[in-house]
């Protein structure tokens, strides 16, 4: 019974191991838990869950393969009505509350469990099922005015009821730090270590030269312990067609960060030119010109453009071209002044590698970067990671 | 070693967090436990000593801590300085061998509880430099040329404030526990454990205003259970009547010693100023 749940979870895309399996029976065998399925609950979270991430992802798994079985704590809550309707008191207009009862609340409800039943997969569009789009009451982005949103951004038009936060471990989902791990990895391959700062280790190997040197009197030789000096200038292309890419450049960015102590980010927007800002909320006031930065981070800086390069050729080669404002001079002439400046520079593209030859802007910039543009992929990290090296 | 654990007079456990602390009780395995700061991580580890009455060994790790450094270190500068003065310690390199924290664990007859407390200030690859050590609670000192062995193994309890992932085979090898951040009667729980005397209306009231707090958006640390005891006791301490902390019919204010539940300037600005807001609003 217990092999069925086991490859159920493993189904669900649970990440769970046969040593971690095997730890369970281990401790169902040594009696740890009672005969009670809440503790059985527990104690499966406990030995094979090992992310409060996939927490959320448990309690569905678990709730489906024991379908019937009532008392599991976390599910219960799976219709929080009163929750619902207290939110509903709360942020409903009088009319809007009128609009509802064009189904009524108990009747929404219950269609809605019903609904939640039979759904098997992710839906979209359609009349029926829960899902997103289309013009049943149930799933996000529609436009049905007594719907209920379930999860998902909003929609432009909002007329879902609200957001239908069920269990409990939700909002630990999608954390950005997961999977981050593979990229500090590759990031790793940056790292140069040099001794710098205060003397503080005992360098064993000078002090026994040392001693020998002195017919055996002791002479002990310290010496500065071991960091990481590589110094990195990001640049991050955002908005626009770079929306699509933005989960993956904030893992790269989360996992850069703490890999180096000496990173400094700048954002900009498809093609570098006279400006650039450090956030991105305030944009238009708080921006920083690049000739600052051209004089004043030394030449030992590597610099990581990190942008989809797809844009009109205009915005790279023209005066003027850029979309926001009259620049006036080319992107490709500040690329190339960068490159002058950091000779050791190189543009992640999270575009698969395969349409770069289709998009006429994507050619010109890596031209302009002699080529030494990679994929933001774990292998294309690792090449460009080695190409800053040389 | 088959003794339970059942929380303490000083400590709310929850009945999952209980389960995982005797499963990797019963199965020598070490636990991990993750949550908010605040919720009582490295409390727990001296809570199951105390009431196992096991000793308790613990390993505060930094940003510079070595794995190396939890087995021994070999104090080559004392065997040094002892051959310049003709020392006879000297010809036993055993003599300048520093037992770390899991060695001292290790030796321990009883069983004992390990603390290795945030984990995750550690370099990205410590936990892997410890993987075969925690798994057979054994190692090799090359020095002495000889293998230290557990005598009982000791439950190993960590500790991890999520800055850094762990790696998968470190993690297959611990049982896991995510301290959720207590609700309303656990943390009423919670408080009467720690002021067995306070008035009830006033914790009612303190506990409406740290709840409502919790809920601003935007705040960068959210105020969590130890900063809550804290702010009570300075409440009782300052003798503050329960009426002053319900104002929300009159006047929107904000709560009397404040600084006890936000500890960021920008957070206590924003907070003002929502309080200014709500203030206008009327």
């Amino acid at each position: 019974m217990l092999i069925d749940f086991f490859l159920h979870l493993k189904a669900k895309k649970l990440p769970v191991s046969t040593r971690e399996y095997l730890t369970l029976l281990e401790a169902m065998k040594a009696g740890v838990i009672g005969h009670s399925i809440d503790d059985f609950y527990f104690l499966a979270r406990t030995s094979l869950v090992k992310d409060e991430t996939n927490y959320d992802k448990f309690d569905q798994a678990f709730g489906e393969y024991f379908k019937g079985v009532q008392a599991i704590p976390g599910l219960e809550a799976d219709i929080p009505e009163d929750w619902l309707k207290a939110m509903m008191k709360k942020h409903l207009t009088p009319e809007e509350r009128a609009k509802l009862e064009k189904m009524g609340w108990d009747k929404l409800m219950e269609e809605f469990k019903k609904r939640l039943e039979e759904q098997k997969k992710r839906h979209e569009g359609g009349n029926k099922w829960i899902g997103t789009g289309g013009t049943s009451p149930f799933g996000n982005g529609g436009t049905n005015p007594e719907g209920i949103r379930i999860g998902g951004p909003s929609a432009g038009n909002r007329t879902a009821v609200k957001v239908w936060e069920n269990r409990e471990y939700r909002n630990l989902d999608d954390h950005i730090e997961l999977g981050t791990r593979n990229i500090k990895v590759a990031l790793r391959r940056l790292r140069r270590f040099a001794r710098e700062g205060a003397q503080d280790e005992l360098d064993l190997d000078n002090t026994i030269a040392g001693t020998a040197r002195n017919a055996g009197w002791l002479d002990i030789k310290m010496r500065p312990e071991r960091h990481n000096k590589v110094k990195v200038l990001l640049f991050l292309d955002i908005g626009g067609s770079m929306d699509d890419h933005i989960k993956v450049c904030e893992e790269l960015f989360s996992a850069a960060k703490t890999e180096f102590k000496h990173l400094e980010h700048f954002y900009f927007h498809n093609c570098l030119y006279d400006y650039v800002w450090k956030d991105n909320y305030r944009r238009h006031n708080e921006r920083t010109n690049v000739w600052d930065l051209l004089h004043k981070y030394g030449e030992d800086y590597k610099v990581i453009f990190v942008g989809d390069a797809t844009m009109s050729p205009y915005e790279v080669l023209q005066p003027g071209g850029s979309v926001e404002y009259s620049n006036e001079e080319a992107g490709a002439t500040w690329l190339q002044r960068v490159l002058d400046t950091w000779p050791h520079a190189i543009w992640l593209n999270p575009e698969p590698e395969r349409l770069w030859e289709y998009r006429h802007s994507i050619d010109i910039i890596r031209t302009i970067f002699g080529n030494r543009m990679f994929p933001l992929t774990l292998d294309g990290l690792a090449r460009g990671m080695r190409e800053l090296n040389k | 070693m088959n003794k339970r654990f059942q929380g303490t007079e000083n400590y709310v456990a929850t009945p999952d967090l209980m389960l995982a602390v005797n499963a990797a009780i019963t199965l020598q395995r070490p636990l991990l436990i993750k949550g908010e700061p605040g919720t009582g991580k490295t409390m727990l580890a001296e809570e199951v000593a105390a009431a196992l009455n096991m000793p308790l060994i613990q390993w505060h790790i930094k940003s510079t801590t070595k794995a190396q450094q939890g087995l021994y270190e070999y104090d080559a500068v004392s065997r040094l300085r002892d051959s310049q003065l003709g020392d006879s310690k000297v010809k036993d390199i055993a003599n300048y061998i520093v037992k770390g924290v899991l060695w001292q664990a290790f030796e321990q007859t009883e069983p004992g509880v390990v603390l290795i407390d945030e984990i995750d200030k550690a370099d990205i690859e410590f936990p892997n430099d410890l993987l075969r050590e925690l798994d057979r609670m054994e190692f090799h000192v090359y020095e002495t040329r000889e293998t230290i062995r557990a005598v009982k193994r000791p439950l190993v309890i960590i500790t991890s404030n999520n800055e850094k992932e762990l790696p998968d085979a470190f993690l297959r090898r611990c049982f896991f526990h995510y301290i959720k951040f207590p609700d309303r009667d656990t943390m009423a729980q919670i408080v009467n454990v720690h002021y067995p005397t306070l008035k009830k209306d006033l914790l009612k009231e303190a506990l409406e205003v740290f709840f409502g707090l919790r809920d601003v958006p935007g705040l960068k640390k959210k105020p969590s259970t130890s900063e809550l005891i804290d702010w009570l006791k300075l409440l009782v301490a300052e003798d503050i009547p329960p009426e002053a902390l319900r104002s929300k019919d009159q006047k929107v204010s904000v709560p009397p010693l404040h600084g006890a539940l936000l500890k960021n300037e920008q957070d206590v600005h924003l907070f003002e100023r929502l309080v200014f807001m709500a203030r206008n609003n009327r």
